[in-house]
């Protein structure tokens, strides 16, 4: 494997316990050698102990003691492969209604979305709550695998039937690129090798495209914004006046020479010099993590942000946010939480909650407001000090917040700024 | 613009990865500190660190935890490790909370002092008052541990509990805690044993020689091969020969194995974790114990 040349690209799993999501986790990587001998042997040793007919791949997701007893996934795993072209990282999230935090979570990192179909049930409900959150969260691409087809014949009228229906409920969602492929993981169809079963199917296998889906462009290249994580002073003899801004870039490209802000001051500075351990870099890109020096000594800090003078984000107490709920504890209109943001940390209150969004109707509900676990909502947050956002269809990194209860510090809920 | 690609290769993508989170770390907490076991990710830990700060320090103490049964190598290499980087040293020694009851050494032939570790370690980190240990976990390694997130908050108690763990989305790490809680942050979560091989290799990192094919006398328990040496208390039907031998992971002597190999540079280590079809921690006698041993440590306050 060229280590040089090799990108890293991660991807969700959505499915319920029946429609082979698992069986095709398993496919992919015992097809990519990436299960092990040891593995696969305790696996098989469990599925003849409990009695079940041949050897069940879901144990090999399922990590945690009460996953296995239950033969249900709780949480997000996370599973890795590689094969020459690329790094693969899985986030295998569980696809019950309960559960809908997880696939938030599991989805807030993805380039790509994976969304299966059994061929014989073709979209239900759980489908379209799937997709609705990979566009929510904006996961660049969307793949939906029509699985089970050797259950459906192999038939391409069901095939495209299915394809179909989904493309009726998908074009009320925000995303960009959606991709068919009719596969059996049982079998193998389509997953690795093409199927010799459906001629009918010109496209690509699964694994091929998810090796050569342009994913370059999934990261925001134009608008440079670099938030402070963490200021550098060595305090030692050779780097003396040494002060640089370590952060990782979330957006744009950043050029030694730049003309930059400095948020929250407005003070203009320029960059003097991208620093890494390797060396004076020319410029720096996301997802890189470095260390930026200043012409000027100005004030800046954890939670400022340095960005081109003449394309800032905007400056606000006031957003207005889809968030989705993680506690049990329901949300309290009015009621006051922390918020972190890029690097920054703020109190703030719930102003108003707009709206609660039904996830399989799309229906925005404006009578019931009572927002519990799993819920999505559109609310109106006013934060204790200016944030430096960007709306989150433009940037991921500096359009995401997450709300920590004041008390016990858990993370109750996620919000895209909108 | 021709020909000029703005997308990481993987590696500088984990490692970008992995100083964010050791900055987050610096950034969120008074007093963290590194667990250094002297193994590879250990290794490639402190290797991440001196890039997130230079040209400053490293910013907080390693921390070993030494259960006397370590392979002299990995102590000398700590050592020299420690003094070329300039940085603190805390080593908690189980041998001495043997000695003052802390801890009870378990008896008969596969006794091991991986479960007293925890103890040791939990008391270190409260002597200490460190809110924070960073440790080279992987998620690729073991099933509980893919459950694992960057940012794991642990109880008063050092307890896991892996039903209640806290959501992490995009970058935005949660390190909140109250008064007597703490964290476990784990960096390099997203790196797999061949990653770590093909970074150490790019990176051109020093490693300790018993990660590379050796002479060394070797016997047999339960399909695992064991170092032998003074602490290992032998069946007498476990008789030490000498072997070609190279170690996948480093730990106590007593339940780490070791692999047959002729792999002597980092090259054909690449090639041997490439093509092998056993599982890192295969050798590992500590994981064996039940099917949920690593889970079952990490719910009581192991790494």
């Amino acid at each position: 494997m060229d280590a040089q040349h090799s990108e890293l690209l991660r991807f969700t799993t959505a499915g319920s316990v029946d429609d082979g999501k698992s069986t095709l986790i398993g496919r992919l990587l015992y097809d990519s050698k990436s299960i092990f001998e040891d593995q696969l042997e305790a696996v098989r040793e469990t599925s003849e102990r409990r009695g079940e007919e041949g050897v069940n791949l879901a144990l090999l997701t399922d990590g945690l003691k009460s996953e296995r007893e239950q033969g249900i996934t709780i949480d997000v795993a996370y599973r890795y492969f590689a094969t020459p072209k690329r790094k693969f990282i899985i986030a295998d999230t569980p696809g019950h209604i309960q559960y809908t935090r997880n696939m938030v979570t599991g989805a807030s990192t993805a380039n790509v979305a994976l969304i299966l179909i059994d061929a014989r049930k073709g979209v239900l409900e759980q489908t379209r709550r799937h997709a609705f959150i990979a566009s929510l969260l904006q996961i660049p691409h969307l793949v939906v695998c029509v699985n089970k087809m050797d259950l459906a014949e192999y038939s391409q009228e069901r095939y495209e039937e299915i394809k179909d229906e989904f493309e009726k409920f998908s074009f009320k969602l925000d995303v960009k690129d959606v991709h068919f492929i009719p596969i059996s993981a049982l079998n193998g169809d389509n997953v690795v090798d093409r199927s010799e079963n459906m001629p009918w199917y010109e496209g690509s296998t699964l694994l091929y495209y998810l090796e050569n889906v342009h994913i370059g462009s999934d990261h925001n290249f134009i608008d440079a914004r670099f938030p402070v994580q963490h200021v550098i002073r060595p305090y030692s003899d050779d780097f003396h006046d040494y002060r640089g801004y370590a952060g990782r870039v979330a957006g744009g490209i950043l050029k030694k020479g730049d003309q930059v802000t400095l948020l929250p001051s407005g003070f203009s500075s320029t960059i003097k010099q991208i620093d890494s351990f390797d060396g004076e870099l020319d410029e720096a890109h996301p997802p890189m993590s470095v260390t930026i020096r200043l012409e000027d000594e100005l004030d800046l800090g954890r939670g400022g942000m340095i960005v081109r003078e003449n394309n800032q984000p905007e400056v606000s107490q006031d957003l207005e946010v889809m968030v989705c709920w993680f506690h049990e504890k329901p949300m309290r209109q009015r009621g006051k939480y922390t918020l972190m943001h890029t690097t920054q940390e703020a109190r703030c209150v719930i102003k108003e909650i707009r709206y609660k969004l039904d996830i399989n109707t799309l229906h925005r509900n404006q009578e019931d407001k009572e927002i519990s676990m799993n819920d999505i909502c559109r609310v109106v947050l006013r934060s204790t000090k200016p944030l430096f956002f960007d709306s989150y269809r433009k940037n991921r990194i500096t359009g995401s917040i997450i709300l920590l209860d004041e008390a016990t510090n858990e993370t109750v809920g996620a919000g895209m700024i909108i | 613009m021709e020909g000029f690609n703005y997308q990481l290769n993987h590696l500088k993508e984990l490692e970008a990865e992995s100083i964010f989170v050791l900055r987050e770390v610096a950034a969120q907490f008074e007093k963290p500190v590194l667990m250094f076991s002297g193994g590879k990710d250990s290794i490639l830990m402190v290797h991440l660190a001196v890039k997130a700060f230079y040209p400053a320090r490293i910013p907080f103490p390693l921390l070993h935890i030494d259960t006397g049964h370590n392979f002299p190598e990995t102590i000398a290499f700590r050592d020299r490790l420690v003094k070329r980087l300039g940085a603190k040293l805390i080593v908690g020694s189980v041998d001495e909370a043997i000695a003052s009851g802390l801890v009870v050494e378990e008896k008969g032939y596969d006794a091991s002092r991986n479960g007293l570790q925890t103890a040791v370690l939990l008391d270190e980190l409260e002597k200490g008052q460190f809110d924070a240990a960073l440790g080279g976990a992987r998620r690729d390694e073991e099933k509980a541990r893919a459950k694992e997130r960057f940012f794991s908050h642990r109880d008063e108690f050092g307890q896991w509990d892996p039903k209640n763990q806290r959501p992490e989305l995009w970058n935005l790490f949660n390190g909140k805690k109250n008064m007597g809680e703490h964290f476990r942050v784990f960096p390099i979560s997203n790196w797999t044993e061949l990653d770590v091989w093909q970074y150490l290799a790019m990176e051109k990192v020093e490693l300790p020689s018993l990660y590379f094919a050796h002479e060394r006398p070797v016997f047999e328990r339960n399909g695992t091969l064991l170092a032998d040496s003074h602490f290992m208390n032998k069946r007498e039907t476990e008789i030490p020969q000498s072997m070609k031998v190279r170690c996948r992971t480093i730990g106590d002597m007593t339940c780490t194995g070791v692999w047959e190999s002729d792999a002597t540079t980092i090259e054909e280590i690449i090639d041997e974790v490439a093509t092998t079809r056993m599982t890192e921690r295969g050798g590992r006698t500590d994981d064996k114990r039940s099917e949920t041993a690593m889970e079952d440590r990490k719910k009581h306050g192991y790494f």
